[in-house]
């Protein structure tokens, strides 16, 4: 993986410093909290609701075993002994102190890792296919641009007050596991369809909260040398005609809904032609370097299928159950990527306790060539374990209340913070995805129901993703009560889709019955081997659409009935 | 001059600790971590003291975010936020009661 050169902790170092003199000059008036708020934004400290929460970045999901021990000493010295991850991939500490912040950040830059541009109006950490170099599927690992645009776009002068926050994600696979139609720029590493040469699909203003859209290709091969310079006239074209007069109508997809994607490509085209080019793109000798970090790990010559993990898989039904939902094929004989679940039956998603961490870092460090990532469903994958291995590995996670065998299926559930931690949420969400988890926690139910994903954001801003959920569920308050959304056949995927509400909100009680409902829809329609998502798209959302409306109007009418 | 828009009365006074980040509660003359100690404003002079404190302690670096709530108050006089969101600020995360004042406090267990 990328190590830091000297140019890069130095900076790291500096920002340090620069931080703790930022606080003292804070606690001792000579900066006021107004000027104070946008610099401990800028290196991911935010206010919650009960106590400060810091933001880490892990570029494109990627942590070294060292990385997470770290974080596990961060977690038990300054924090509550567990973290949080995030759909854009990083980590969140719910309880850090301001005064113990700089020390913090010290720590982080030991392990070359940091919190800058976690936050504010600024181009965020780049988020990538947690499977990078390992599926199948893959042309490219994405996982080398991911770097050169992490490179080009810290700090970078020009783009650091853009109107809005700014999200890219890139893939180099056929099928998109980085969501990357639903950000303010997605890449996909394609092959150009004449030449064969490779670059990228550069699709533009997708992205969720309060008006979600589905992203536009703004260029449908992009050569790869010009990567840095198109990208530049793409922001410079939000920075110079983004909306600054409505933080709702602020971020690039307005921008290209209201001009249109061929207004929008014909800035973005004049700009890019206006541009001198060879000053920003990457030098060919810098892109080189920075991809060998990322050359394949020294895989052993291994049989295609290892008699052991066959072995093992016949004598232990919990272990196979486990593997057929968390193991993914690796392109390496002998080889399997396996994702563990922080979907534990009943626990808030995306939670990792230190001692867990320690654990999967040592299994990593071990099993993986010391490399771990973290997904944006919230789990984190093992993308490089002998297939012989998977048993011990196993039984490890089981030690550790890390085996749950549910990776994909209903109760592998992206969750925000929601009103539990969040200052901005107007509803919980954990609260809700605990519920639901133990409602499908039976195991073979799960597997009869397959593949469906359910995601729950505490309020518009849509941290959980719910647009894009097969079953969406967004928090809301109704008079003065949390109140919930549900939405139906939204699709993350390269099929990426907006769900569609099924009619008004409901109480938190009644979500489980709800989902249920929807469920059974599905099973009482499903054709052979057909999943949930397409199951929908097939029979549409009106029958489902019946169900819950009756159910929720008839559950309305009910103290009326009562009476009568 | 018009009046400020102020939350119905009762109300008590919280914010978070500049350094810590703490959920804090004033007492009237300085500030608490347990709910139980609020200072319980039935009045607008009194609710105007407080809002005097919270401008003067955020001006002093002491606190930030810090405003007025309207509560109920319980039989053995504990004040309680009116609205779900400022509760959880006086309990904590409601998926874990071993952490944030609930674990701390008796009197701030869930009503
Ligand atoms: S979706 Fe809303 S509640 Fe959830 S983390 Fe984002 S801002 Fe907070």
């Amino acid at each position: 993986m990328y190590r830091y050169d000297q140019f890069d902790e130095r900076f790291v170092r500096e920002r340090v410093a620069q931080f703790r003199a930022q606080v003292k000059r804070r606690l001792d008036g000579s900066l006021s909290d107004d000027e104070f708020k946008p610099l401990r934004l800028m290196n991911g400290l935010y206010l919650q609701l009960h106590a400060y929460m810091l933001r880490i970045a892990v570029p494109y999901g990627t942590l070294a075993s060292r990385q997470l021990r770290q974080l596990a000493l961060i977690a038990d010295r300054y924090d509550r002994g567990y973290g949080h991850f995030t759909t854009r991939q990083n980590m969140q500490f719910n309880w850090a102190k301001l005064r113990d912040v700089p020390d913090i950040l010290g720590l982080l830059a030991d392990v070359e890792m940091h919190c800058i541009q976690t936050s504010g109006n600024c181009i965020r950490n780049v988020t990538a296919d947690h499977f990078a170099g390992v599926a199948a599927d893959e042309l490219e690992d994405p996982r080398p641009t991911a770097e050169l645009i992490r490179q080009w776009s810290s700090l970078h002068p020009e783009f650091s007050f853009l109107p809005r926050k700014f999200k890219i994600a890139v893939t180099g696979a056929e099928h998109d596991r980085a969501a990357v139609k639903v950000h303010d720029i997605g890449l996909r590493i394609l092959r150009h369809p004449d030449t064969g040469e490779t670059g990228y699909e550069v699709i533009v203003g997708g992205g969720l909260g309060r008006t979600p859209y589905v992203g536009k290709v703004v260029r449908e091969f992009l050569p790869r040398r010009d990567l840095l310079a198109y990208l530049e006239a793409i922001v410079r074209v939000y920075n110079a005609d983004g909306r600054r007069d409505n933080k709702f109508k602020a971020r690039i997809k307005i921008l290209v809904h209201e001009i249109g994607t061929e207004e929008f490509r014909r800035r973005v085209e004049e700009e890019f032609a206006q541009l001198d080019g060879p000053t920003i793109n990457a030098d060919p000798e810098e892109v080189a370097r920075i991809a060998a970090y990322f050359a394949p790990p020294a895989y052993e010559k291994l049989p295609a299928k290892s008699n052991a993990y066959e072995a093992h898989r016949a004598a232990n039904p919990a272990f196979a159950t486990w593997a057929d939902a968390n193991v993914f094929p690796h392109r390496v004989p002998g080889y399997a990527a396996l994702t563990i679940s922080l979907k534990a039956i009943g626990e808030a998603p995306g939670d990792i306790s230190s001692e867990q961490m320690r654990l999967v870092a040592d299994l990593a460090e071990k099993y993986s060539f010391d490399e771990l990532r973290v997904t944006h469903m919230q789990n984190v994958v093992l993308a490089h374990v002998r297939q012989a291995d998977l048993f011990a590995v196993w039984q490890k996670l089981c030690e550790a209340g890390l085996a749950t065998p549910n990776v994909g299926l209903i109760t592998d559930i992206i969750a925000c913070p929601g009103l539990d931690y969040c200052a901005l949420a107007t509803a919980r969400s954990i609260p809700i995805a605990q519920a639901l988890s133990k409602r499908f926690a039976d195991q073979a139910r799960q597997k009869e129901i397959g593949p469906l994903g359910i995601k729950i954001s505490g309020c518009i801003n849509a941290c959980g993703h719910h647009h894009i959920g097969n079953i969406g569920i967004l928090g809301l308050e109704k008079n003065g009560v949390e109140n919930y959304q549900i939405t139906l056949g939204g699709d993350a995927t390269e099929n990426a889709a907006i769900g569609g509400h099924l009619g008004p909100g409901i109480d938190a009680k009644d979500v489980p019955d709800a989902i249920e409902r929807l469920v059974d829809v599905y099973l009482a329609q499903r054709e052979d081997g057909e999943i949930f998502i397409d199951t929908v798209r097939r029979i549409g959302v009106t029958p489902f659409k019946e169900v819950f409306v009756a159910k929720t109007h008839a559950k309305s009418k009910e103290p009326e009935n009562a009476v009568a | 001059m018009a009046q400020p828009k102020r939350v119905p009365l009762p109300a008590i006074l919280l914010a978070n600790d500049l350094l810590d980040g703490d959920v804090v509660f004033s007492t009237g003359n300085g500030w608490s971590r347990n709910p139980a100690e609020a200072l319980i404003a039935r009045d607008d002079a009194a609710a105007d003291r407080l809002e005097a404190q919270a401008k003067a302690d955020f001006a002093a670096q002491l606190v930030v975010d810090a405003y007025l709530v309207d509560v109920s108050i319980d039989a053995a006089g504990v004040p309680t936020p009116r609205h779900f969101r400022e509760r959880f600020k006086t309990l904590g995360p409601s998926n874990r009661p071993d952490l944030g004042k609930q674990a701390q406090y008796a009197s701030a267990h869930p009503h």
